[in-house]
Formats: C-alpha cells, sequence, structure tokens
C-alpha cells in the first residue's frame, strides 16, 4: 500500500483531546505557559457539542443558537494565534482510539475520522508526558415503545440539529424526558419555526426546592432557565411534570404519542394515559452520560456520580488517579459548558506544569482562583440538578414483551427478562453475553444506560463494575484491519514472552 | 443469606463452561452440588473466547478422545437444546498457502484419520466453491466435516440454569479463600458468605486452577496463556465455514511462551467476523499489546484479502487455561483426598465441558467412567517446587 498508509509517530508536551468547551480552555491555557500542545479533535472544526457549528450553509449569524458565544470566540481566538505562532497543533477530523500508559508517559492511538479523512489512512501513534481528556458527553437514552420509528430522536440529537440545519427536524414535537436541558431543547425548536406540543419532565420538581442555594450560586443558569420558561409560555407549550411519554404510535414514522402521568417512584399511574395526535418529532432526553472510555482504558479511577453516570475522580488540579492524565468537563461530572472551561483551564494549566512550564504572576494566580469558585458553583448547582432530576426508578412500568432495547442487536425487552430472571445474568456483561444487548454498533452508547438498570447489579460497588463493563471499548471508534496490521510497525517494545 | 450449615455432595469451584457442565451432570444423577464463583456466572474465561468445537487441531491421544467423547454428547444427549447455544455444525477448513504448509497439513491428515477423524483434502476449486472469498494464494486445504461452533456464553449460562433446574444452588461473588481441611483431607471451602462443607470439592477454576491447587498444597500446573481475539462489524455472510491456515496446529499443540498468532475466522449468526487468536504466556497481565493485534489482523487478510477494509468494532482477551502436557487435569487427588480437579483445558474447554462434566460426575458417584481418567490425572506433574507465594 502506498506511503501515507504506515505509522506517523508524534510527540508534544501537552496533547488536549476534545476542542468542546473544556478542551479549547485546557489548550489555550497549557500553550500559554509555553507548553507545545496537541488539540485532537474528531470534528473539523472546533467548538464540540455546546458550540457545535452551524454547517456552512446558514453560517450568517453563527451565534443565534449558542449560549456563551463570547466565551467561545475568545477561546477560538487564541487557538488561532497559537496555531499561528505554532504553539498549538490542531489535528482536527481524528479520532482517538486507544489510550495506555507507556512507562515513560501517555500514549495514544489515532485515526483520521475515514468520512472527513479524503483518502489519508493509517494510524498515528502520539506518545506526551502530560493528556488532558476532554470527551464530553452523549445524550443518556431510556427505551419506550415505538422509540425506534423515524421521528424519534435523542433530545441532543435535535438540539445538534437545529444547530447545524438552522432549521427544526419535525413540524410539531414532544419533548420528554427529565432536567432543564429539555427546555432549552424545546426553545430551539420553535426559535427555529417549529411547534412544541407538549414538555414532558419526569420529575416533579420539588427536588429543587431545598437546593435553593446552590442554584442561587449560579445565576445564569437561573436566567436561561427562566428565559426558556418565559419562551414557552408565551408559545403556551404545556409544562407536563411528573409526566412521561410511554408510548410513541406510528406506521412509517412517528404520528403519535402517548403520554402518563408517573408516581412517586417514577412508575407509570395507570389510567392518566393522554394522547398528543400529529406529533412528527420526539425528542427524548435523560441527562448525559460523560464519554468514558479513554478513562477506563488508560485505567484511571472512576466512580457513580449523583446522577448514576460514570466518571472519572480527579484531585483539585484536575488529576486523574494516572500520572499525567487530567480530566476536564462533563468526564467528571455533567456539569455545563461553564464549569467545563474552569477545569479546562485548570487543567490545562496543571498539565503545562506536569510537562515542565510554570510561568504564574499575580494576575494568573488571582484568575486561577476565579475559576477553582466558577468550578465549585457550578458543580453545586449540578448537584441540585441531578437530584431535582434523577431517572425515574420506576421507567420499566412502561416497557412491553416486544419493546427493542438493544438496537443495534435487536434485542427485545423480554429477552432480557428471560435472560436476568433464568440466566443469572446480574450484570450488564452477562445480558451483553446472553442477549448480544450492546454488542453492536453503538458498542452500547445507546443501550447501556437501560442495560445497566434493567441487570438490576445493585451495591455501589457492583454498580462501578457494571458502568465499567458498559464503558469498556476497547476501541473508541472502529478501525480497518489493514490499519491495524500496518499498526505493528510501531516501535513500541514488545513484552518478555 | 448463606444456611448456618451449607453442606452437599459436590462443591464446584468456578461457574465457567467446565463447572457449569459439571454442576448439571452431578444434579442430573440426583447429587446435591452447590457452584461458587468469585464473580458472576461464567465471568472468567469462558466469556472472553470463542466457541470453536474441534476435532480437527487434536493430536491423537486423550484431548482427542475427550473431544469425540464430548462431540457425542453435544449431538446426542444435548442434542435437544442445541438451539438455545446456537450449536451450528458448520464444519471447518484448513488452508494452506504454501507447498511446504501443504504437505505437513497431509502429514497430520494421514495421522488424524488413523485416528477416527472424518476429514477429506480438497483442492483450491473445491475450497472456492466452499470459501469463495479466500485467498487466491491457497494452494490446498483439509475440510472436517464434524467441527462445529457454539456460543460459549450461552452454553455456560443454559448449563448453570439446567443444573439449577435440576437442584443445583448457584452462589455467584463468592470467592473461595481457603479450604476446610481434616488432616491432608479437604471437606470444603472458606469464602467471606462463610463455610461450605461438600463430599467432593471440585476445582473448576479455568487458569486460575493452579492457585487453587496451592491452597490444599499440590501441584497442578496450570498457568494463563493470553489470547486476542478481533470483532469486527455485522456484514452479509462471506465467511462460511471455520477457516483457519495450517500453521493453526502447529500453534496449538507448542508449548513456546513468545507470542504466536495464527488466523481463526469465522462469522456469528449475528453477522459479526470473530478473528482469532494469539497465545502469549505472562501471567494474567491485562496490559494491551498491540503486537498481538497487529499480528491477526495481518494474518487474518492473508486468509481472506476482503477483510482488509473491514472494519473491527473491538476486541477482547482471555487466559486459556494452560498445561505443559496440553491434556486436562481431571480427576480426584489422592495427596488431598476430597479434592478434585476439573481444569486446565487450555483452547479447548468450551468444546471439552461437557464430556468433563459427565466423567466427573460418573466418578463422584462411584460409577465406572466412560473414559479413563488416568490418563488425566493431576499426580503426574509432581510434586509442588517452590514454596507456595
Ligand atoms: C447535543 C447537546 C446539546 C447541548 N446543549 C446544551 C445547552 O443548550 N445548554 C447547556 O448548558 N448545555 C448543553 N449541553 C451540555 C454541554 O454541551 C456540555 O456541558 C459541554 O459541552 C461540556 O463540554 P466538554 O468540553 O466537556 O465536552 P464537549 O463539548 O462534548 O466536547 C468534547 C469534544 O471531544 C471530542 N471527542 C470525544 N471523544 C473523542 C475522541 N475519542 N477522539 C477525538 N475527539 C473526541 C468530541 O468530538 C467533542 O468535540 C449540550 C450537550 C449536548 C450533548
Ligand atoms: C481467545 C480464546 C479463544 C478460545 N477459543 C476457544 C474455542 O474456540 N473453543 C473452545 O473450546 N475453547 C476455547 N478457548 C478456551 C476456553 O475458553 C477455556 O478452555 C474455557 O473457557 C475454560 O473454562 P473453565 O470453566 O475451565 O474456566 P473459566 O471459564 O475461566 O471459569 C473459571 C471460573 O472460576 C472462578 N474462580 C477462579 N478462582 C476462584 C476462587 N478462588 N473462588 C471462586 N471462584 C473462582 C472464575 O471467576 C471463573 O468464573 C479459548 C480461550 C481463549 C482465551
Amino acid at each position: 500500500m502506498s506511503k501515507e498508509n504506515s505509522v506517523r509517530q508524534k510527540h508534544c508536551d501537552v496533547v488536549v483531546i476534545g476542542a468542546g468547551p473544556a478542551g479549547l480552555a485546557a489548550a489555550s491555557q497549557a500553550s500559554g505557559a509555553g507548553a507545545q500542545v496537541l488539540l485532537i479533535d474528531q470534528s473539523l472544526r472546533p467548538g464540540g457539542q455546546f458550540w457545535r457549528h452551524a454547517s456552512e450553509e446558514h453560517d450568517a449569524d453563527p451565534g443565534r443558537w449558542h449560549h456563551g458565544w463570547n466565551t467561545y470566540t475568545q477561546l477560538a481566538k487564541v487557538l488561532e494565534r497559537a496555531i499561528g505562532t505554532g504553539r498549538v497543533e490542531h489535528l482536527s477530523g481524528h479520532h482517538v482510539l486507544t489510550g495506555e500508559r507507556t512507562g515513560t508517559g501517555l500514549g495514544l492511538t489515532v485515526q483520521p475520522v475515514p468520512e472527513l479523512a479524503d483518502g489519508v489512512r493509517g494510524l498515528i501513534t502520539v506518545e506526551a508526558p502530560a493528556v488532558v481528556l476532554c470527551p464530553g458527553a452523549y445524550d443518556r437514552q431510556l427505551p419506550v415503545p415505538g422509540w425506534t420509528l423515524p421521528g424519534v430522536m435523542a433530545a441532543g440529537g435535535v438540539q445538534a440539529f437545529i444547530k447545524t440545519q438552522g432549521a427544526a427536524p419535525g413540524r410539531r414535537a414532544v419533548l420528554a424526558g427529565t432536567g432543564p436541558f429539555l427546555l432549552s431543547a424545546a426553545a430551539s425548536v420553535i426559535q427555529a419555526g417549529g411547534e412544541v406540543a407538549a414538555v414532558c419532565e419526569a420529575a416533579d420538581l420539588t427536588g429543587w426546592v431545598p437546593h435553593g442555594v446552590a442554584a442561587a450560586l449560579v445565576p445564569s443558569k437561573g436566567l436561561e432557565g427562566a428565559e426558556y420558561i418565559s419562551l414557552l409560555a408565551k408559545h403556551r407549550v404545556p409544562y407536563l411534570r411528573r409526566t412521561a411519554v410511554t408510548a410513541i404510535h406510528g406506521e412509517q414514522r412517528a404520528e403519535k404519542v402517548t403520554v402518563s402521568r408517573l408516581d412517586r417512584h417514577g412508575a407509570v399511574v395507570a389510567g392518566t394515559e393522554k394522547h398528543f395526535n400529529d406529533v412528527d418529532l420526539v425528542g427524548l432526553g435523560w441527562g448525559f452520560v460523560p464519554q468514558s472510555e479513554l478513562v477506563v482504558q488508560f485505567g484511571a479511577q472512576t466512580r457513580i456520580d449523583i446522577d448514576g453516570s460514570l466518571i472519572g475522580v480527579v484531585d483539585t488540579r484536575q488529576h486523574s488517579s494516572v500520572e499525567g492524565l487530567y480530566l476536564a468537563g462533563e468526564i467528571t461530572g455533567v456539569a455545563g459548558a461553564t464549569a467545563a472551561v474552569a477545569e479546562g483551564r485548570i487543567a490545562g494549566y496543571a498539565a503545562a506544569w506536569m510537562a515542565g512550564y510554570r510561568v504564574r504572576g499575580a494576575r494568573q494566580a488571582a484568575a486561577a482562583q476565579r475559576d477553582k469558585i466558577l468550578r465549585a458553583n457550578h458543580r453545586a448547582f449540578a448537584r441540585a440538578m441531578h437530584t431535582a432530576h434523577p431517572l425515574p426508578a420506576g421507567w420499566e412500568s412502561w416497557m412491553q414483551e416486544e419493546t427493542t432495547v438493544c438496537r443495534c442487536e435487536e434485542v427485545p425487552y423480554h429477552r432480557i427478562r428471560e435472560s436476568t430472571e433464568t440466566l443469572s445474568a446480574q450484570e450488564p456483561r452477562g445480558l451483553k453475553g446472553t442477549t448480544r444487548t450492546g454488542m453492536g454498533w453503538c458498542q452500547g452508547r445507546i443501550c447501556g444506560a437501560a442495560a445497566i438498570c434493567l441487570a438490576k447489579s445493585s451495591g455501589d460497588q457492583r454498580k462501578e463494575q457494571a458502568a465499567r463493563a458498559v464503558a469498556k471499548r476497547p476501541l473508541a471508534a472502529p478501525v480497518r484491519l489493514s490499519d491495524l496490521a500496518e499498526s505493528r510497525a510501531q516501535t513500541r517494545p514488545l513484552k518478555a514472552p | 443469606m448463606v444456611p448456618a450449615v451449607n453442606a452437599s455432595d459436590v462443591l464446584v469451584i468456578g461457574s465457567g463452561a467446565v463447572g457449569a457442565a459439571i454442576a448439571y451432570f452431578c444434579a442430573l444423577r440426583g447429587l446435591s452440588v452447590a457452584v461458587v464463583d468469585s464473580g458472576a456466572v461464567g465471568s472468567g474465561t469462558s466469556s472472553k473466547c470463542e466457541g470453536n468445537l474441534l476435532v480437527s487441531d487434536k493430536e491423537h491421544g486423550p484431548e482427542l478422545d475427550l473431544a469425540n467423547y464430548s462431540l457425542k454428547l453435544w449431538q446426542g444427549e444435548l442434542a435437544e437444546h442445541s438451539h438455545l447455544w446456537e450449536f451450528e455444525n458448520k464444519g471447518g477448513i484448513i488452508v494452506a498457502s504454501q507447498e511446504s504448509s501443504m504437505a505437513s497439513l497431509q502429514r497430520a491428515l494421514r495421522v488424524q484419520r488413523e485416528h477416527g477423524i472424518r476429514v477429506e483434502e480438497i483442492d483450491v476449486a473445491e475450497l472456492k466453491r466452499y470459501e469463495p472469498n479466500v485467498t487466491d494464494e491457497a494452494v490446498g486445504a483439509a475440510f472436517y466435516p464434524d467441527d462445529s461452533q457454539v456460543m460459549p456464553m450461552l452454553v455456560t449460562a443454559h448449563l448453570m440454569r439446567m443444573a439449577s433446574e435440576a437442584g443445583a444452588h448457584m452462589w455467584p461473588y463468592t470467592e473461595v479463600t481457603g479450604l476446610l481441611r481434616s488432616g491432608d483431607e479437604v471437606r470444603g471451602v472458606i469464602t467471606a458468605r462463610g463455610s461450605f462443607w461438600a463430599d467432593a470439592v471440585i476445582n473448576a477454576a479455568g487458569p486460575w486452577g493452579g492457585q487453587l491447587a496451592r491452597l490444599a498444597g499440590v501441584n497442578v500446573p496450570v498457568e494463563p496463556r493470553r489470547g486476542y481475539v478481533l470483532v469486527t462489524e455485522p456484514m452479509e455472510p462471506k465467511i462460511f465455514r471455520k477457516v483457519y491456515a495450517a500453521e493453526y496446529i502447529d500453534n496449538v499443540g507448542s508449548s513456546d511462551g513468545g507470542l504466536q498468532a495464527s488466523p481463526v475466522v469465522e462469522g456469528t449468526p449475528a453477522g459479526s467476523v470473530l478473528i482469532g487468536s494469539s497465545r502469549e504466556r505472562g501471567g494474567f497481565d491485562t496490559t494491551f499489546n498491540p503486537e498481538a493485534i497487529g499480528r491477526i489482523a495481518t494474518n487474518a487478510v492473508k486468509l481472506f484479502p476482503f477483510l482488509a477494509e473491514t472494519r473491527v468494532l473491538r476486541y477482547y482477551f482471555g487466559f486459556r487455561p494452560y498445561v505443559p502436557d496440553h491434556v486436562p487435569v481431571i480427576g480426584p487427588d489422592p495427596r488431598a483426598p476430597g479434592l478434585w480437579h476439573a481444569c486446565g483445558h487450555e483452547g479447548a474447554g468450551i468444546g471439552l465441558s461437557v464430556g468433563t462434566g459427565k466423567i466427573i460426575s460418573q466418578a463422584v458417584a462411584g460409577e465406572d467412567t466412560d473414559l479413563s481418567l488416568e490418563v488425566f490425572s493431576p499426580t503426574r506433574f509432581g510434586e509442588l517446587t517452590e514454596v507456595a507465594a
């Protein structure tokens, strides 16, 4: 094969994985301290999930759909300058496949994203003394009858579609799940010219009351929320609490939605069904799942966060349990973009320090102190939010025998039940082995949260093991056999037999 | 959760394919059975392997006898359950891509035929009829109609379910940390959940079998031999049998500690292709070895060139329970009466599980065994030389 197929190697002081809010902040801080930075992201343009770019055609007013656009443009400017001076290399359109300790530092294998690569192939290996990992999160999903119909999307997917396409992916929408993000997605649908038939919130929101103080620490969040609420009120969108979408109906695509009231345990109250007809878009959002496969690959310590997701454990400098590995943003707990930026800055500076750079005057010290306060306040707010918006414990009550749980391998609910009841599958690995749940294309990203619940792993330690098993993806993205075959040209020393 | 006195006829340590099969056949005989495992059911090697039931890779001797005996069980007594564990009698093909490997393949065939293995030599045209996508470099091949396949995790889970339905009791997350002794005798096991007493304590701890034996102060030199498997994206069937390269047989029979990787390629009912596997010894080492992955990929592409563009979704590895003479350890241990072993099945423990389970159940019940246990004896390795760590 041709030359571009051979393995390339790169070295630098600090690698930043992910160019979202956390990663951009980390890269600018680390390069500002003098470190040579390699910033890797699978997308072509920086911004991550939060500042997802409008695609070229809709670029007239890129800030229109985005909160915190100023922060973004500032960070983007710093980045551009640093790229200009050669301090930062931006490896865009590249996926980090594996991460591991090498003995002398941290090693990564990186692959050009095939759809963006323009024929360039082959793996790149990277070694550096410090890595800042900011891979963000993706939508947490729960299955519901009819959720495989076209027109049903993750709430984050609805938002992302609008941010990139400038139009809503449907005419009349129901948004359902839990968390303030539903409001933001509903607002986007309205702003993009769509109609919202209802927003269904599974929680009863009384959970917020004891956390008023935490919420007050982050006034911007309150303002953002108030804006959404008033927009929905203006458009007379019903905001139904303690209510969930319990079935989606349609022949070729979503046409009609059934919603039901939930009891205190989040289980369906029989006889409370209501229907929304003429609905062609359903956005479902149950919070977010931090993208933790690289944390697990590196072997860093993890724990279960208050919202049930697996997150990396870090110290006050965002350092993980693995020497040289820093974590920032959603991977340390879902807490929003402002926290991500603060953590990214803290981690970026600390990583540069680890690589041997230190410039810190009074001004930087004050800025660092502000970041720490920002981080603390937003984390407290996030805890309050997660407490007020738990996954409804009784969600299984809306499942039907034939409802698909694993979409890739088409595993219906009853097969999972048979497996947990008669085949002693008490953890997601057992479920995977006996039903193929999570074995397909998405490698458990979509069904993982449901699998963890359905396998009924109990006890804190067992829950963490279950979540780690789901997050154990030895390759963060698919890779061609020919590229793997080439990769053995790597110079890493072989272990003694 | 554990009754004050937990006593049974049989206590099985390990709920892999081997432990589950023992539990099933013992429970069928009316023996009372308890199974303990430090993890979930089947969470050891039996969920990190492949499910080939091969006669084609066996040398003549006790392992081949056990393989043939097991195959009769899979296809006879257990046939009614075949669909539960996706039993498929798809046949195996060994491909030689060089004249020299063809010559050694032919030598192997002659010996195998003498020992009753059904095999036919096929030419390139026939090979292409079986496997249209195989490499054009092939110079010849052998077809083994009896080679079959199962889904190992389903085998383990269903055998355990069938054992439970016959009265066996499963204790997951129950690690054995010590043995109950009375002089030399082994009377039961100690776990964090309490003590389990039994007339027969059976070490079915797979690659950890050597460690278990040490608890009793006896030498059963089972060691882990790591193997990687690559899993591709799902696709339309393009590989129809189990196909492997002629060098594979040499690797299976060798004791070399270094890395070996010869391809075994097979489709699965879910559409993914499994590509195994490497062999390397180095303890329970869980760090990534890119060399192993790279070599497996290289060899697989040589065998099926279209795979070059196929994407791998994930890989996994497991630890084969390796013994130096490649013969599993099955039977009572006279050095520690009351202790039995059923481990060391290396790369064939799924296929051999049911045969092992059945002869152990016969022996524990005091009946004549269908195969003599003598050749599988745990005492054949001599005494422990080093002090137990
Ligand atoms: C669809 C969506 C919409 C959202 N909208 C809002 C909103 O309106 N308001 C709000 O407050 N919060 C919103 N959030 C939450 C907000 O996006 C996050 O708080 C914020 O983006 C976190 O920043 P981050 O840097 O941790 O991660 P991200 O912004 O997710 O950035 C992570 C980046 O890492 C890259 N990456 C991940 N893994 C790899 C890899 N292996 N190799 C290479 N690159 C990799 C990704 O491509 C991505 O660009 C939304 C989240 C989602 C998923
Ligand atoms: C890559 C690879 C490919 C393979 N391909 C095939 C194939 O195609 N066909 C085939 O037949 N075989 C194959 N094998 C071999 C096969 O997987 C093994 O021989 C078989 O799984 C061994 O089963 P077992 O029950 O003896 O061990 P295991 O499945 O490992 O079970 C042992 C159990 O003992 C438990 N245990 C250990 N210590 C303790 C303790 N102190 N207390 C309580 N419990 C304990 C463990 O948790 C474990 O569950 C392959 C193996 C590998 C690694």
